[in-house]
């Protein structure tokens, strides 16, 4: 069986994500700029799969397309489009952005002419089959978990946004 | 010539899906048979709810297209189709039309991994179940953005209400679903599967549906689901996104024709694949009932005998009805056409009697009577229960279904955890 992972669906999917992350920041109506990064979003679980990391993609289709998205949808419909669409887009930072954006342009034309010694010299090879027993086993095994405490720090600070943000928003609890 | 009809025929001994052996051919072939199924079911969907909901309310239903209004659906279909289709002038027009065509991609695309039979399923992937539950995720956006591109009040009322409505409840479902994946570890490497046809095996390894599995757990979490995909499909009595007495049709309000007629199938064929991840996680997917209590070949046989028998007789009360039909010669014509569908599916009823057909369809028949169950269920909920106020809605989310996943995912937990050991414990003092 041929694999999917070919050149032509990465700059397929990577094209993607590029036009949707540029329309994100250039449209001026704020649902137009959500359903953008909604592609965007979408592309890299593709990407993800490309990896050989459905278990990712399928998490991050849930959680950042069908979840949070879907919120950032409610919360802009909430609020009053017509002001937001007068405003202008941009602030003048534009020297701060360029110096930034210099910077990073030049980082990543360094890793691409000279990091190859960063990477290893033959892909190591996944089984697609096991990705989930694999994820499942750094997380939790005895012997070689060793993902497991960080994980928990991570969702221990969700919990505490979560909660934080339930006392800000409510003056009585 | 030859090499492609090797390639055709190379699948035909393959013991697994067309997806999993890579098999382009016969993957268009499944997809295709999967799309008209799904359509043919949702337009059968159709005249049913209308005829059982009429009967539920004492009334007749519809009677004047076709005998007991058989044609109604499809001259539905045709009214729908030569409708105008209006956009409104205030209407965000891209996001209009893109709207409805969101929602029925994500309904239809689910179905590239639901077990129909150890073979009988597009593809087979890893994150089977996660794929569905993403994917039909998906669908709330096209409801969002549907009702907020009308640009009018109560469309983007049921818009809000209805993405409010999916974020809750799908908390609740997914929590349902991991005890259920839980269970699936219960074996001699101790790894559990996210497959779908994984999870159907499983439950044929352990010898029991997941429903009964640790008595009452596995019957909390089919509850929890059952009520979570109720409101995960916009239906009564969870229908608030459009509730006809507050917000007159909710999110589609400005629809009309063909764009509507999308959000129609769309929401019948996202009924079907709920229903079909309920049926593969706690029902048994495509296994026959009673297999432990009514085993051996015999009963093998008398089961694999039922979906001809089911034929049979809907041919059986096709030509009882061409038999009560009135003499008048206004009815010839319909009695005739009556009696050719009878025929038509005493002809399928027959041919499924066969038993090299009998053995290659007897999975996609108990499959498809389970889910049909569900079908059911849902016209019979519409027609039962009136429809909840939304803090009720939210209440029941939130309150009753959370706290009930979050327990039971503990206690399904533990007891796997402990099971091992307490059969031990019996087993020394009895």
């Amino acid at each position: 069986m041929t694999p999917v992972a070919t050149p032509f669906f990465f700059y397929l999917l990577a094209g993607t994500m590029i036009i949707g992350g540029i329309l994100v920041i250039t449209r001026k109506n704020a649902v137009h700029s959500a359903l953008a990064l909604i592609t965007t979003l979408l592309a890299q679980a593709g990407i993800y799969l490309m990896l050989y990391a459905p278990f990712v993609a399928g998490v991050q289709i849930i959680l950042y397309a069908g979840g949070i998205m879907v919120l950032f949808l409610f919360v802009i419909m909430l609020i009053n489009l017509e002001r937001s669409q007068k405003e202008r887009q941009f602030n003048k930072q534009w020297l701060v952005g360029i110096a930034a954006a210099t910077a990073l342009g030049g980082l990543f034309i360094t890793v691409y002419t000279k990091g190859k010694a960063l990477f290893p010299g033959s892909a190591a090879s996944y089984v697609e089959e096991q990705n989930t027993q694999n994820i499942a086993s750094l997380l939790f095994d005895r012997s070689q978990g060793m993902y497991m405490f960080s994980f928990e720090i991570a969702s221990l600070l969700l919990l505490v946004a979560i909660i934080g943000a339930v006392v800000m928003a409510k003056k009585r609890i | 010539m030859q090499p492609l009809i090797d390639y055709i025929t190379s699948y035909l001994s393959s013991d697994k899906t067309p997806g999993a052996a890579g098999n382009f051919f016969w993957a268009t072939v499944y997809v295709l048979l999967v799309f008209a199924g799904l359509s043919v079911a949702v337009i059968c969907m159709n005249w049913l709810e209308r005829k059982i909901l009429a009967h539920m309310q004492v009334r007749l239903g519809p009677m004047r297209v076709g005998p007991h209004g058989l044609l109604q659906p499809i001259a539905d279909a045709l009214k729908l189709l030569l409708k105008e289709d209006i956009i409104p002038s205030e209407a965000d027009a891209l996001v209009f039309w893109v709207a409805p065509f969101i929602v029925v991609l994500a309904a239809f695309t689910v179905f590239v991994v639901v077990p129909f039979g150890p073979t009988h399923a597009i593809t087979d992937m890893n994150i089977g179940i996660l794929f569905m539950l993403g994917v039909s995720s998906l669908s709330v956006l096209g409801i969002v953005t549907a009702g907020w591109a009308s640009n009018s009040h109560y469309p983007l009322m049921g818009a809000l209400r209805s993405s409010a409505q999916m974020v809750s409840y799908e908390v609740a479902m997914g929590l349902a679903v991991v005890s259920v994946i839980l269970m699936t570890s219960l074996n001699a490497q101790g790894t559990g599967t996210l497959s779908m046809i994984g999870i159907v095996n499983a439950q044929m390894a352990q010898g029991e549906w997941f429903v009964f599995k640790f008595f009452p757990l596995g019957l909390i979490g089919f509850f929890i689901f059952a009520v979570a995909m109720v409101a995960e499909t916009n239906r009564a009595p969870f229908d608030l996104p459009e509730a006809e007495s507050e917000l007159t049709a909710g999110f589609h309000t400005e629809y009309s024709g063909f764009r509507w007629s999308l959000f129609f199938l769309a929401e019948y064929s996202a009924m079907i694949a709920v229903s079909s991840i309920a049926v593969t996680l706690w029902l048994g997917g495509w296994l026959r009932p009673f297999p432990n209590w009514l085993s051996g070949s015999t009963w093998d046989l008398v089961f694999s005998l039922f979906p001809g028998l089911t034929f049979v007789f809907l041919a059986g009360m096709c030509f009882y009805n061409v038999a009560r039909m009135p003499k008048h010669p206004l009815f010839k014509i319909q009695t005739m056409g009556l009696a050719g569908f009878g025929a038509l599916l005493g002809l399928i009823g027959l041919a499924l009697f066969v038993p090299a057909v009998r053995d290659r369809v007897g999975d996609i028949f108990w499959f498809a009577a389970k889910v049909a169950g569900f079908m059911y269920l849902y016209i019979w909920y519409r027609g039962t229960f009136p429809r909840y106020r939304f803090d009720q809605l939210m209440k029941m989310g939130w309150k009753v279904l959370l706290p009930m996943g979050l327990g039971l995912l503990i206690l399904t937990a533990t007891t796997a955890f402990l099971e091992p050991s307490v059969e031990d414990w019996l087993r020394r003092i009895l």
